[in-house]
């Protein structure tokens, strides 16, 4: 009987075959944690008895959340794992780098066959590397950082396999909200979401990053994509490790099989208040926005940008919105900046913050008031999560943000030439 | 005097019993406790702004005992420890839902909190009168009994101490992979 992506690695970390369902401890090669979830980890890893972390060389501490600082508790906190980093030789990237997910990365922390946790549940997002990637909780966090290994429950698996080409303006940000819609909230709850087929193989890594991101918006436990050409290229210079085969067995067994063809499909908005409440652009178009965020770990890359950049083309964005553009690290906002994008933006009367999570942390800045409606390129809408719970957030693509932010409404990208 | 509080403290338990917080399918670590207070790390201070904007009246009316019940899906996004330790902080120290969120479910075991599966809450309501045999598991609410699923079998020890701090405590260190149970 074949073997699943997570099988695999789970197997290929514990030295012997593994299956769906049993209970493992298993070795942690690399564990994140930020300023929101750190103080709470390092609180736990002591209480513990921790006093020296199994591998420091393993641990990754940045800021991104509050940054910089937006209130003396923040600076505090951030002050707490400096000091801790200093005194467990811990490397600490400060809030040099950007948002969590787009640095662990771009820096190469997470690379094929690897199992790495991160106390954020976006960490699902490095599975676009071909690791097995996954959010936990400060206590368990606490638990990875003294023992350098924690519990894990191997998942059973979600196979989606995509086909065709995007039709203009339709992108990975579409095709995974309109995939949340299909399986839905709780769909793919403890699960693995393995994405194939050819759209994926396709894809860039940027592409694929957004789609591994959302797995956790069905519930998923990690998203993944196998490593191919894509992947080993992305990580060349950024990782010493040799290329090597790693993909799920043909004769793999799943715990769900889906399929989706992108050649037909349509811009997707997710209404509010649950991810998997999307629609066409065309049923939501003429709402009117009081903000547009452009960002994020899911769509803050350059990639996101440029999408945008040639959405807007030369003209300006509509004075009924805030547009808030944030790209999602430090690299990413150069390549932007030496393009010309942080100044078309400018230009065209959005505001070009560092990079850090913005509005999507529904704390640091960026904020709603009550009965306001934001258009939002990142990953989740729930009730309050931009700032009072008694604002809206819709969740779309860079495109159509760039499209809706010049009308000041919900817009479809594909009408704007 | 310390009579009299013991009578004090009798007379309002029998007027204010333990009682049923009533939610629905898919709340969230936002609605749990929203972003901008994830500043605070103390359990009794979070608990001031549990469900802060969609239900206020909880952070003012919880109490010690009562039984957070929910449908499907409770707890899904964020990873936030300050979800489950808010209610802690709140009084609650069960939660039963139809199904939970992965994240939420395992922090809550590890910050000493006891998350039940009830196949079907929909026949439980708001302000029930409510207690919880987890060695029965059943649910009592309104007078109706409702079957509770067990803790799959390797967070028991974990839920057995009290916490994953405190079964770590007694830890030295782990053997990697060691295989332990198949869970349900």
């Amino acid at each position: 009987m074949g073997q699943t992506l997570t099988e695999k690695i789970f197997s290929a970390r514990c030295g012997s075959p593994v299956r769906a369902g049993e209970v493992v401890m298993a070795p942690v090669d690399r564990a994140m944690i930020h300023d929101i979830t750190g103080p709470l980890a390092i609180q736990k890893f002591r209480e513990m008895g921790g006093t020296r972390v199994a591998d420091p060389e393993g641990v990754v501490i940045l800021f991104d959340h509050q940054v910089p600082a937006d209130s003396i508790e923040a600076a505090q906190n951030h002050v707490f794992m400096r000091m801790f980093a200093e005194e467990q030789g811990i490397r600490n990237l400060d809030l040099r780098e950007g948002v969590c997910h787009q640095v662990m990365m771009e820096k190469g922390y997470a690379a094929p066959g690897e199992i790495v946790v991160g106390a954020d549940s976006h960490t699902c997002m490095y599975g676009a590397a071909g690791a097995f990637a996954t959010g936990i909780g400060s206590t368990d966090m606490g638990f990875a950082m003294k023992f350098g290994a924690l519990y894990f429950r191997v998942p059973e698996s979600t196979r989606v396999e995509v086909s065709g080409t995007f039709p203009r303006r339709v992108g990975p940000k579409d095709l995974i909200l309109a995939i949340t819609g299909d399986i839905g909230a709780d769909g793919a709850a403890y699960r693995a979401i393995e994405f194939a087929g050819g759209t994926i193989r396709g894809m860039n890594m940027a592409g694929r990053m957004t789609c591994c991101n959302m797995a956790i918006e069905m519930g998923g436990k990690t998203g993944l994509v196998a490593p191919d050409r894509v992947t080993w290229q992305y990580l060349a210079g950024r990782r010493e490790m040799k290329p090597f085969p790693l993909d799920a067995d043909p004769d793999a067994v799943y715990a769900d099989r889906r399929s989706y063809d992108v050649s037909e499909l349509a811009p997707q908005v997710a209404v509010p208040h649950n991810v998997d409440h999307v629609v066409d652009v065309g049923e939501v178009a003429g709402t009117p926005l009081d903000q547009v965020f452009i960002g994020s770990c899911t769509n803050g890359r350059f990639e996101d940008m440029q999408e945008a950049a040639e959405v807007l083309g030369d003209r300006s964005f509509s004075e009924k919105v805030r547009v808030i553009v944030i790209p999602s690290s430090r690299d990413e906002y150069l390549k932007a900046l030496r393009a010309g994008l942080v100044e078309r933006f400018t230009v065209a009367g959005a505001l070009v913050e560092a990079p850090c999570c913005g509005p999507c942390m529904g704390g640091a800045f960026g904020l709603l008031a009550p009965g306001e409606v934001s258009l939002s390129t990142s990953n989740r809408n729930f009730r309050g999560r931009q700032g009072s719970a008694e604002a809206k957030v819709y969740l779309c693509s860079p495109a159509t943000a760039a499209a809706s932010a010049v009308r000041g409404e919900i817009t479809d990208p594909r009408e704007v030439s | 005097m310390a009579r009299k509080k013991t009578v004090l403290k009798s007379a309002t338990a029998m007027e204010n019993p333990p009682r049923v917080w009533k939610f629905g399918d898919d709340i969230d670590t936002d609605q749990i406790i929203p972003g901008r207070f994830l500043t605070i790390y103390d359990p009794r201070e979070l608990a001031l702004h549990a469900f802060e904007g969609t239900r206020d009246e909880f952070a003012r009316q919880a109490k010690e005992g009562d039984i957070l019940v929910a449908g499907r899906n409770f707890g899904c996004g964020s990873s936030r420890e300050h979800a489950p330790l808010a209610l802690k902080g709140a009084g609650i120290r069960v939660i039963v839902a139809e199904s939970f969120a992965r994240i939420f479910y395992r922090n809550a075991v590890n910050v000493g909190l006891l998350p039940l599966v009830c196949r079907d809450t929909s026949g439980i309501s708001d302000g029930e009168e409510a207690g919880v045999d987890p060695g029965a598991g059943v649910l009592v609410a309104g007078g109706r009994s409702h079957p509770l699923e067990e803790v799959p079998r390797f967070l028991q020890e974990i839920v057995a101490a009290g916490g994953l701090v405190e079964y770590a405590r007694g830890l030295e260190e782990v053997t990697t992979c060691r295989k332990t149970t198949r869970s349900r």
